[in-house]
C-alpha cells in the first residue's frame, strides 16, 4: 500500500501496522463489513415484504390461503435456523439447476444423480461453469439472502399477524360505519395503525438479524467471521511478509465492538421511530405523548 | 456426455478423448486455503501454497482453463459431490473412506507421515488429550488409538488448543508441523514417534468424472516424469522432503 512497506520487518510498530492493516487480505475483510451491512440493507425489506404477505395470508377469509399463510409461519419457525440454512440453500440451488436442465438440455439422458453425485449439463449450471469469480460470489450471496428473508419473514409475519389483530376493533368499525369496503379498512385504518404494536416485535428480529449475519459464514459467504479466523491465525513468517501470534482474539474484540456499535445505533434509531409511530395513537404511549406539554 | 462414454467405451479407454468435453469449460478448483504450506491465503488475499502451484502447472499441461475456489474443510466433499466446483486439491489423504464417495487421481505427494507437536516433552500419547482437525486421518486415528480426541474445524484451532493447554498435544501432517515448531521458538516440540497415514496426497474429483481424472493423471504423471514435481515438492517442502 505505502511505499515503505517493501520490507515490513524492518519497520517500527506504527509504520509496521500500518502496512500490515492495509494488506489484500485486509482490503477483503473491510469489503466484508460491506457484504454484512449490504446483507442486512436487503434483507430487511425483503422479510418485511414477505412477513407481511404472510400476515395477510394467514388472516385470509378464504381457507387455503389462509393454510398457506400460517403453514409458512409454524414451518418456518419451528426448525433450527442452521438446519434450515444448510438444508434450503443447497435444495434451492439443486432445484434451480434441475429446472434449467429440464428446458436447457432435453436430450440429456444420463440421470442427474449418479450414486452421491449431482451432475447437471455444462449449460444447465448456475451460474455458468466458466463465470467469473464474482458471479459465483453474487450467486451464493443472492442465495442467501433468500434464505435470511425467507426464514425472518416467517417470524416478522408472526408478529405482523399479532399485531392486525392488536388493533382495537372500534377503529375497524369507524371505518366500516363510514361505508369502507373491507380492503378499504384493511388499507387506511388497520395497516397504519397496526406498525406501533408490530415495531416492538420488529426491532426485537432486527437485532436477531443483525445477530444472525455470521451465519453467512455457514452459506459459504466469506463474511467478517471468516476473515476475523483466517486473518487472527498464526502467521509463520515463511508463509507472509507479516508474521505475528494468535491474534484472533483481538480480531474477534474488533467484531464485537463492531456488533455492539450497530446495534446501538438501531436501538436509537428504532426508538425515533417508535415514538413517531406512536404519535396521535390510541395507546398508552400515543396519550402520554399527547398530555406532555407541548 | 454419453455419447463420450460410448465413444470412450468403443475406442477403449484413452485420456485424449477427454478433452471433448473438458474444453471450453473452466475447471474450478476446490481448496480450504488453511494449510500451510499446502494451501494458504497470502497477503494479498490470493489462494498461495504447493497445491497452487502445482494446481496451475497441471491445469496448463492439460490446457485447460482454472480457477480457485475457497472452501470450509467440513463441506469440502460435499460442495464437490454437488458440482460446486470440480477438484479438490487441499492436503487431502487418500483413503479407502473418501474413495467411496469421490474419487482420487495418482497421489502428487507420496505417503507421508504424521506426528504429534506438545507444549512439553513427556505427555500421553495414548491416554491423554489429542487435537486433531475434524475429518482428517489423523482424527480417526487418534480416535482408535485410546487418546480423548478434541476436534477442531480449522488446522490453527488444533495448534491453539496445544498452547492454550486445552489439548496435551496435536496430530497432523508432519509437513504443516514442521514450520510452526520451527517458528515457535521453543515452545512446541515434536514428541513421539512419526506415524506414517494415508496413501499419500491426490487430487479429488466426483466419481461421475472419469475424463476428467484421466487427464489430471496424465499431467501428474508427466510431471513426475520430467522432475517438474520433485522441484516443485523440494521448494515447498525443504530439501529432505520426500520424493518420487
Amino acid at each position: 500500500m505505502f511505499s515503505f512497506c517493501t520490507d515490513p520487518s524492518t519497520l517500527d510498530t506504527f509504520r509496521w501496522f500500518s502496512c500490515y492493516l492495509t494488506t489484500g487480505v485486509h482490503m477483503s475483510f473491510y469489503i466484508s463489513f460491506f457484504k454484512v451491512l449490504l446483507l442486512l440493507a436487503v434483507t430487511a425489506p425483503v422479510a418485511l415484504g414477505f412477513g407481511f404477505l404472510g400476515a395477510m395470508a394467514a388472516r385470509a377469509t378464504f381457507a387455503p390461503i389462509r393454510w398457506i399463510g400460517k403453514t409458512y409461519i409454524a414451518l418456518v419457525r419451528g426448525v433450527p435456523d442452521i438446519a434450515f440454512f444448510l438444508f434450503f440453500v443447497i435444495a434451492l440451488d439443486q432445484g434451480i439447476e434441475y429446472v434449467r436442465q429440464k428446458v436447457l438440455c432435453p436430450d440429456w439422458d444420463e440421470p442427474i444423480r449418479q450414486g452421491n453425485d449431482f451432475v447437471v449439463c455444462q449449460a444447465a449450471k448456475m451460474p455458468l461453469g466458466n463465470a467469473a469469480q464474482w458471479v459465483h460470489e453474487t450467486y451464493g450471496f443472492a442465495l442467501a439472502v433468500f434464505t435470511f428473508a425467507i426464514v425472518f419473514g416467517a417470524f416478522a409475519a408472526n408478529v405482523l399477524f399479532g399485531a392486525m389483530r392488536a388493533v382495537p376493533r372500534p377503529q375497524l368499525e369507524t371505518g366500516e360505519a363510514y361505508g369502507m369496503s373491507q380492503r378499504q379498512t384493511f388499507w387506511r385504518i388497520l395497516v397504519p395503525q397496526m406498525w406501533v404494536y408490530a415495531l416492538p416485535g420488529l426491532s426485537n428480529l432486527w437485532m436477531v438479524l443483525i445477530k444472525a449475519t455470521p451465519l453467512l459464514f455457514l452459506l459459504g459467504v466469506e463474511d467478517i467471521v471468516y476473515w476475523a479466523r483466517e486473518l487472527g491465525g498464526t502467521k509463520t513468517p515463511r508463509f507472509t511478509d507479516y508474521p505475528h501470534g494468535d491474534w484472533r482474539m483481538w480480531y474477534f474484540l474488533g467484531l464485537l465492538v463492531f456488533y455492539l456499535c450497530f446495534t446501538r445505533v438501531s436501538e436509537i434509531a428504532l426508538d425515533r421511530l417508535m415514538s413517531r409511530l406512536t404519535r396521535g395513537q390510541a395507546t398508552a404511549g400515543g396519550e402520554a405523548q399527547r398530555k406532555a406539554p407541548a | 456426455m454419453k455419447r463420450i462414454l460410448i465413444t470412450t467405451a468403443v475406442i477403449a479407454v484413452s485420456a485424449g478423448i477427454a478433452f471433448a468435453d473438458s474444453h471450453g469449460k473452466t475447471i474450478r478448483m476446490g481448496t480450504e486455503g488453511a494449510y500451510p504450506p499446502y494451501n494458504f491465503i497470502n497477503d494479498n488475499g490470493e489462494v498461495d501454497g504447493f497445491e497452487r502451484e502445482l494446481g496451475d502447472e497441471l491445469c496448463l499441461r492439460a490446457q485447460l482453463t482454472c480457477e480457485w475456489v475457497k472452501n470450509d474443510w467440513d463441506s469440502i466433499i460435499p460442495n464437490l459431490v454437488s458440482s460446486n466446483y470440480d477438484t479438490i486439491m487441499a492436503g487431502m489423504s487418500i483413503t479407502d473412506e473418501r474413495d467411496e464417495v469421490i474419487d482420487f487421481t495418482q497421489n502428487y505427494y507420496p505417503p507421508t507421515a504424521s506426528a504429534f507437536v506438545a507444549a512439553a516433552e513427556g505427555v500421553d500419547l495414548s491416554g491423554g488429550i489429542v487435537a486433531a482437525q475434524t475429518a482428517t486421518i489423523q482424527a480417526g486415528y487418534v480416535a482408535e488409538s485410546g487418546a480423548t480426541l478434541v476436534e477442531f474445524a480449522t488446522p490453527e484451532e488444533t495448534i491453539a488448543a496445544v498452547r492454550n493447554g486445552e489439548a496435551d498435544a496435536v496430530f497432523a501432517d508432519k509437513d504443516f508441523l514442521v514450520p510452526i515448531v520451527e517458528e515457535s521458538s521453543g515452545d512446541l516440540m515434536f514428541v513421539g514417534d512419526d506415524v506414517p497415514l494415508g496413501g499419500g496426497i491426490g487430487m479429488g474429483l466426483r466419481e461421475s468424472d472419469a475424463e476428467l481424472k484421466e487427464t489430471f493423471d496424465a499431467a501428474i504423471t508427466s510431471m513426475k516424469e520430467d522432475g517438474t514435481l520433485n522441484t516443485m515438492l523440494k521448494k515447498w517442502f525443504g530439501e529432505d522432503t520426500t520424493t518420487y
